[in-house]
């Protein structure tokens, strides 16, 4: 196949619109999950998706995109309530009630798929599918369904951005405020149900829970600021998407969710490793500066202690012979501070000593000036 | 005796429910206790991982070789969501979410990739379907085991001695790791050994009730039996209990209504989770209203 006749395809063109959106909508709701500790949420509302895809096929009686969203978003809302009711009303931790809550929902998902096996239905072949997700069945009407949904969404978060971005970082001013705050608690989590609906068909119910939190994480590295990362959040979630997409279409037989969820991980591991000021690359730099700048000064400052004291010829100054000391005392040979020679009188030390050049002394003497040590004897 | 109860299939599968639960709860008990059930979810998404590349280098499907696959894998996954979380760029839970669903997918694609030589399909898997483990057995002693029966056995065996052996020591190290710590125990050691245990317990749970149910049978019966008690030896007595019920009524509710006899023993774990969440003799939310309207009362009157 050629780049042209793919980007023809209309399969295709529906699998690359999808994933777009469900980047979008995920990457955007997700971004206040994951502030609000709440990044196991997606993973435990797409597993109660399950019962409401089976209850929707029953009900419409054959595979209808709309009734399972219908279905899929109001057991999915429900478990999202039951998990705060557990939560506030009993003392079951947040943990427990989001694993019971996942399990328990799955399970009816799974007896209603049995029973639906059951029944014989011709057509229910493909509700499999809402497992792992099969992008390739992505119809033209379908992409419009996400598309709306997305957009309900965003236009939900435009409305009320101030309020959820302080119930998000400080709730309990927002309740000084006035501010209804539990109603908009339960709507951004009720919310998520909605990103995990635009899922169902792409990803599957399983690897939700990613799309959730690998963007949001993504983004968090990249931006300091809410607006910046979910907008960051948004584009790679589309990303990772289409490059998903694209990726199953090449590489024949290969499922759509999983490598949507991998081009995911990947973007996330490439941004903690080299986003700039929260990279770990920089960091490991930045630290490996320091030690370097503190070595440098301590064996700058040591041999000029041990040559005010004494006659330098007589006895080299005690210096730590690991190679991490070595390799420094070489650096700062070849910088010009110091240099070294053999001396066989000294007894029982290796053979090399090392002495300050005049410019090592110079630097010495500023070293000591700011270390602010008392000049003793 | 023992010859009727090999041929009957009823009361395997209903045993196997139970000992799937028992063996689950032991460990999940402390799981919950600790606030760490999502690891659970996490492993016994990820060992479908172990389970594939297991299968890729040694052939083997289940059997000893699986289970200390599954243990690694389980490590694996702890270990990488720690190394995650303590670059201090997300919190726990957000390594958690990034982590399992990669090695799923990778284990996913991996079948895809080798669809023609496994035997293993994602859905059972996922699902499992504890209504054929009288169909695979093994001979022991003269009588057709399941298969089933024989590696829960022995996960049973380990969780129990674990728990029995290191009872002091996990309590302490759940409820005061510090202390734990202080006083010259390896709380983290016994926490990842836990967590070994859980993932194998998984994988031997697993051709019975699938990846996800066995996060119900961890999980839900010590969250209801946490519901009941205060005392770390009746939550796992409780627990138990509530798994052994939950498969018994379960067997007999999927019976009645032809569907996955898995799925209905995890529904009924959530039954069990509900009636102590509203009934619970202390916590429930009945006996709490009751508990505040009696309190205005006496200040009232």
């Amino acid at each position: 196949m050629s780049w042209l006749t793919i980007l023809g395809d209309y399969t295709f063109q529906n699998v690359v619109m999808g994933a777009a959106f469900l980047g979008i909508i995920s990457g955007a709701l997700g971004s206040f999950a994951v502030l609000r500790g709440q990044s196991l949420l997606g993973d435990a509302i797409s597993h109660a998706a399950l019962p409401g895809v089976c209850l929707g096929f029953i009900v419409a009686g054959s595979r209808n995109m709309g009734s399972i969203i219908i279905g899929a978003a109001i057991t999915g809302g429900l478990a999202a309530l039951l998990m705060l009711a557990l939560t506030r009303m009993s003392r079951l931790k947040t943990d427990a009630a989001l694993g019971s809550c996942l399990s328990i929902f799955f399970a009816i998902g799974v007896v209603l798929l049995t029973y639906i096996q059951g029944t014989e239905n011709a057509s229910q072949g493909g509700l499999d599918a809402f497992l792992f997700g099969q992008a390739a069945a992505t119809l033209r009407s379908d992409v419009w369904i996400m598309g709306g949904i997305t957009f309900v969404a965003l236009a939900i978060l435009a409305a009320l951005w101030k309020q959820a971005k302080l119930v998000t970082f400080d709730a309990e001013f927002a309740r000084t405020l006035g501010m209804p705050v539990t109603l908009i608690e339960v709507l951004l989590t009720t919310m998520i149900t909605l990103a995990v609906v635009v899922g169902l068909q792409m990803v599957g119910v399983v690897l939700m829970a990613a799309m959730i939190v690998a963007p949001a994480v993504a983004a968090r590295q990249w931006s300091r600021h809410l607006g910046g990362m979910v907008m960051i959040a948004a584009l790679v979630g589309v990303i990772s998407g289409i490059s998903g997409a694209t990726l199953s279409t090449l590489g024949r037989g290969l499922a759509t969710g999983p490598l949507i969820i991998l081009s995911a991980s990947a973007i996330v591991l490439v941004s903690l490793a080299i986003a700039p000021g929260r990279g770990i690359l920089w960091e490991v730099l930045r630290l490996a500066r320091q030690r370097w700048s503190l070595q440098k000064r301590q064996i700058l400052y040591v041999l000029y202690q041990t040559r005010l004291e004494q006659d330098e010829s007589e006895r080299s100054p005690w210096l730590s012979r690991s190679a991490l000391t070595a390799f420094a005392l070489y650096r700062l040979k070849r910088q010009g501070l110091l240099t070294s020679f053999r001396n066989a009188a000294a007894l029982g030390k290796s053979a090399r000593q090392w002495r300050l050049t005049p410019s090592g002394v110079r630097q010495a003497q500023q070293i000591t000036a700011t270390f602010n040590i008392p000049q003793h004897g | 005796m023992l010859e009727a109860f090999f041929n009957n299939a009823e009361l395997q599968i209903m045993l196997v429910g139970a000992m799937v639960g028992t063996a689950s709860s032991l460990v999940g008990t402390f799981l919950v206790l600790r606030g760490n059930s999502m690891l659970s979810d996490a492993i016994s998404h990820s060992i479908v991982f172990g389970i594939v590349v297991v299968w890729l280098l040694t052939h083997h499907q289940s059997g000893p070789v699986q289970l200390i696959g599954a243990a690694l894998t389980g490590l694996l996954t702890v270990f990488l969501t720690e190394l995650l979380a303590s670059t201090r760029r997300m919190k726990q839970d957000a390594a958690i979410g990034l982590v399992f669903p990669a090695l799923f997918s990778i284990g996913v694609l991996l079948l895809n990739v080798y669809a023609n030589d496994v035997h293993i399909d994602t859905h059972t898997v996922l699902l499992g379907e504890i209504g054929f483990v009288w169909l695979d057995t093994v001979e022991v002693l003269g009588y057709h085991v399941p298969q089933a029966v024989v590696s829960m056995t022995i996960m049973l065996t380990l969780n129990l001695i674990f728990v029995g052996a290191f009872f002091k020591e996990l309590k302490l190290s759940t409820f005061d790791p510090a202390l734990a710590k202080a006083l010259g125990f390896a709380p983290g050691v016994l926490f990842y050994a836990l967590l070994m245990l859980t993932s194998s317990t998984a994988v031997a749970a697993f051709d019975a009730v699938g990846a996800v149910l066995f996060i119900a049978f961890a999980i839900v019966p010590p969250a209801a039996a946490y519901l009941l008690t205060d005392r770390v030896w009746l939550m796992l007595a409780l627990g138990t209990l509530i798994s052994t019920a939950a498969s018994v009524s379960g067997y007999y509710i999927a019976v009645q209504w032809d569907v996955s006899i898995g799925g209905m023993m995890a529904v009924m774990t959530g039954v069990f989770l509900l009636l102590a969440f509203i009934a619970g003799p202390r916590y429930g939310i009945i006996s709490q209203r009751l508990r505040r309207h009696r309190a205005r009362g006496l200040a009232a009157g």
